[in-house]
């Protein structure tokens, strides 16, 4: 698939990528393209994306590259950081106006799920103690009426209809009367599905608008919206000044990239998503989750958000400093193991490391039980043999080894072998790391 | 007006701002540069990602045309736009496009939600009846609120029956009856209606395979066809809703909608390369009337904003 191979490209270009202090020019370029074919295959329109790249391939250049992280990966966190600043940090949900009813205005293409969606918003705002009315103006498409009074009644929620023979400007004026007698304290105004470039569906838009001066005028988009998404949220935003945007059908497994598209032209907020085909299936927008979506490289984040979280730099600093003394300890071994502990799972940990083929995984099967093990027999030795492994050529002290860790001798004897191996691994990368901390992941544990 | 210019017309008028601007740009380089440069290709490769073709498949046509370039020693830029043209062309003509049509036909619509699935259904209702076919509908969405009444209108609009039971039944066993009184009435064309269903919902595709098999074990004489409705504005996704649709009840065409707005609809190239998917009509509008048959050529040609 697409994405197994972006992912694989990816990963080459950290390859290439590595133990730099500094990003320079190179780096970020190479690294870029990546990022801009991820988001041109999610969607994000070519314009947006050409603007993005080079604002924050700017702001990449020359930045440090943190301890934990290689130079890709780097390139990479700021990409986030700056695909969620694009996207809003906040979540942000209804207005409502002081002077009841608060009216929100739909407004979209056809298909996008605006009558789906005022079911689902009534459903969430009566949720939350308000008493929603449910006010259908799509006099064109057949059954449109029936749709949004079936769906209020499956609810529970009043609806407002005059039929498809009446002016929907006067349907939605008379529907926000009828709230206020009634004590309907929201308006959902359910409209047509309209093509941007339609101007007399348009126009009706606007004399809607102006009839009620609704509070919210919302911008329904299908999340699988491709590059048109900037045409149709420019038309509409010019014409209506909308106050935010809700993102359909995101159960989908579209990479949603309209959503940045969207967000990019108008500047308005994505206020809600519809995640599913139940009416429930609502939820407030979150900005951060949908960057890594779009940005489709999930698995690189979490691994950047565990290593900065996790990895003690202190501890590291001190460890390089040691490996390249070559007084790697048993201690050093067991600190070692509890900040990868402290990650998660190895087996994922390992999955997640840009550039680790995952054929290559197989035969190393790290069994998160057998750390344990490994812990046990390490502590159930005696100071002195932690810091002179040599001692433990001795057999009665590997017996009580594996007595006091309630293990057996040979695997006492394996886990001898391991750090033995690893202390040879440190003898060999401390030859290759003359400058220590330099944007590598000192996390030597491919014990076999 | 003619029915062709009518459909003329209609793309043109659906032209965006923008895609002006993006033509006018490259007629401009053709214009200025007397040499075939990069920066025409950027500009060709630009148009064709608007247009939703995806990286992949913008990357091989562009290479393509590279090639055919130097290979037939191209040396007029004004030459570059009209052989890309052909390349896109010949891999949506590849294989037979005109719809292959015969009588009694069952037609499967199937597609993701708000793609106008029943919309398509009505046009092709209508198209079918004023050739003379006797036509039935079955109204096969029974989960989405007012969808049978919503075919119910446009069968009544149209005359022709429909085949229904409440909200909420088995879909299956909707188009099992409507198989039955299409053999019993001797309809030449049975239209089934489908709910919206995303892709990735293993339970909804599940749904349509059984759907998909009785109707293969109920009605194996008739002329199946399985059609899957793309909305023109769908971006890469559609891919993905090809390869599963596909694989769920085999589909033998798509049905590419709503292309009189400024959605370009690229994506059908991507899909006719890598899944060999033919497109058989397209949606230019809400009119019962309003539904043509694919021709690659005006589709290539309304791609570039160049249509005459």
């Amino acid at each position: 698939m697409a994405f197994e191979s972006l992912t694989n490209k990816l990963q080459e270009t950290f390859k290439k990528l590595k133990g730099k202090g500094k990003l320079n020019e190179k780096d970020v370029k190479s690294a870029m393209r990546e990022v801009k074919l991820a988001l041109l295959e999610a969607d994000v329109n070519y314009k947006v994306v050409k603007e993005f790249v080079s604002k924050v391939s700017e702001r990449a250049i020359g930045s440090e590259v943190m301890e934990s992280l290689t130079p890709g990966q780097q390139v990479i966190k700021i990409v986030n950081e700056e695909l969620v600043s694009l996207m809003g940090n906040d979540e942000s949900g209804i207005n409502f106006s002081k002077t009841p009813p608060t009216k929100i205005l739909l407004v979209g293409l056809q298909g996008a799920g605006k009558t789906t969606m005022a079911g689902k918003l009534g459903q969430y705002l009566s949720k939350q103690g308000k008493k929603p009315l449910l006010a259908a103006c799509d006099v064109y498409r057949p059954a449109a009426i029936k749709q949004l009074q079936v769906v209020a009644s499956q609810l529970k929620l009043p609806s407002f209809t005059m039929g498809d023979k009446n002016d929907p400007v006067d349907i939605a004026r008379a529907s926000v009367s009828y709230a206020v007698k009634n004590n309907n304290d929201v308006v959902i105004i359910d409209t047509a599905g309209r093509l941007q470039i339609d101007q007399d569906m348009m126009n009706e838009i606007v004399n809607i608008k102006d009839a009620v001066e609704p509070e919210e005028i919302l911008l329904v988009v299908d999340s699988m919206t491709g590059q048109d998404a900037v045409n149709v949220a420019e038309a509409f935003n010019e014409k209506l000044d909308i106050t935010g945007v809700i993102l359909t059908k995101l159960d989908g497994d579209s990479r949603g990239g309209a959503a940045l598209s969207v967000r990019s032209v108008t500047g308005k907020p994505i206020k809600f998503a519809g995640v599913g085909e139940k009416l429930t299936d609502i939820e407030v927008f979150h900005p951060d989750r949908m960057a890594s979506r779009i940005l489709g490289m999930g698995d690189v984040l979490s691994l950047i958000e565990k290593a900065q979280e996790t990895i003690d730099e202190k501890k590291a600093l001190e460890l390089s400093k040691k490996m390249i003394k070559q007084e790697f300890t048993f201690d050093d071994f067991l600190d070692q193991m509890n900040q990868v502990k402290k990650m998660g799972s190895l087996n994922d940990l390992m999955a997640m490391i840009p550039g680790i083929d995952k054929s290559m995984l197989k035969d190393v099967k790290i069994d998160d039980k057998e750390i344990a093990h490994i812990e046990a027999i390490i502590k159930s030795m005696t100071k002195e043999e932690r810091k002179n492994p040599l001692l433990l050529k001795n057999g009665s002290r590997k017996k009580r080894i594996a007595l006091g860790s309630g293990t057996k001798i040979q695997e006492v004897n394996k886990v001898i072998k391991q750090f033995e191996e690893g202390q040879k691994m440190m003898k060999q990368f401390s030859g290759m790391m003359k400058k220590p901390g330099k944007g590598k992941l000192k996390l030597p544990f491919s014990w076999k | 007006m003619s029915k062709e210019k009518k459909f003329f017309s209609k793309l043109l008028s659906g032209l965006s701002k923008t895609r002006y601007t993006v033509t006018s740009r490259v007629e401009e380089l053709l214009k200025l540069s007397g040499s075939i440069n990069d920066e025409l290709y950027d500009e060709l490769e630009e148009i064709l990602i608007t247009s939703d073709l995806g990286v992949k498949s913008t990357t091989e046509i562009i290479d393509k045309l590279k090639s055919k370039v130097k290979e037939e020693k191209i040396n007029n830029p004004s030459e570059v736009k009209d052989v890309l043209k052909g390349i896109i062309c010949d891999i949506l003509e590849e294989s037979e496009n005109k719809p292959y049509v015969k009588f009694p036909m069952i037609i499967l619509v199937v597609g993701v939600n708000g793609v106008g699935k029943t919309t398509t259904i009505g046009k092709l209702a209508s198209k079918f009846k004023n050739e003379g076919k006797k036509v039935l509908l079955a109204a096969g969405d029974t989960f989405r609120a007012a969808a049978i009444d919503q075919l119910s209108i446009w069968g009544n609009d149209i005359g022709v029956d429909v085949i229904k039971q409440h909200e909420g039944s088995d879909p299956a066993a909707v188009i099992y009856d409507a198989m039955q009184a299409a053999k019993s009435r001797k309809v030449d064309v049975l239209i089934c209606d489908t709910a919206g269903r995303l892709h990735n919902k293993k339970n909804l595709m599940d749904e349509l395979k059984k759907i998909n098999r009785i109707i293969e074990r109920e009605y194996p004489d008739s002329f199946k066809e399985t059609l899957l409705v793309l909305d023109a504005a769908t971006g890469q996704n559609a891919v993905n809703q090809a390869r599963e649709f596909k694989e769920a009840c085999d589909i033998t065409g798509i049905v590419l909608t709503k292309l009189d707005g400024t959605a370009k609809g690229g994506i059908v190239v991507a899909i006719k390369e890598e899944l060999g998917m033919p497109i058989k009509y397209i949606g230019v509008g809400e009119g019962i009337d309003d539904l043509q048959e694919f021709d690659p050529s005006s589709f290539v040609e309304a791609l570039f904003g160049d249509v005459k």
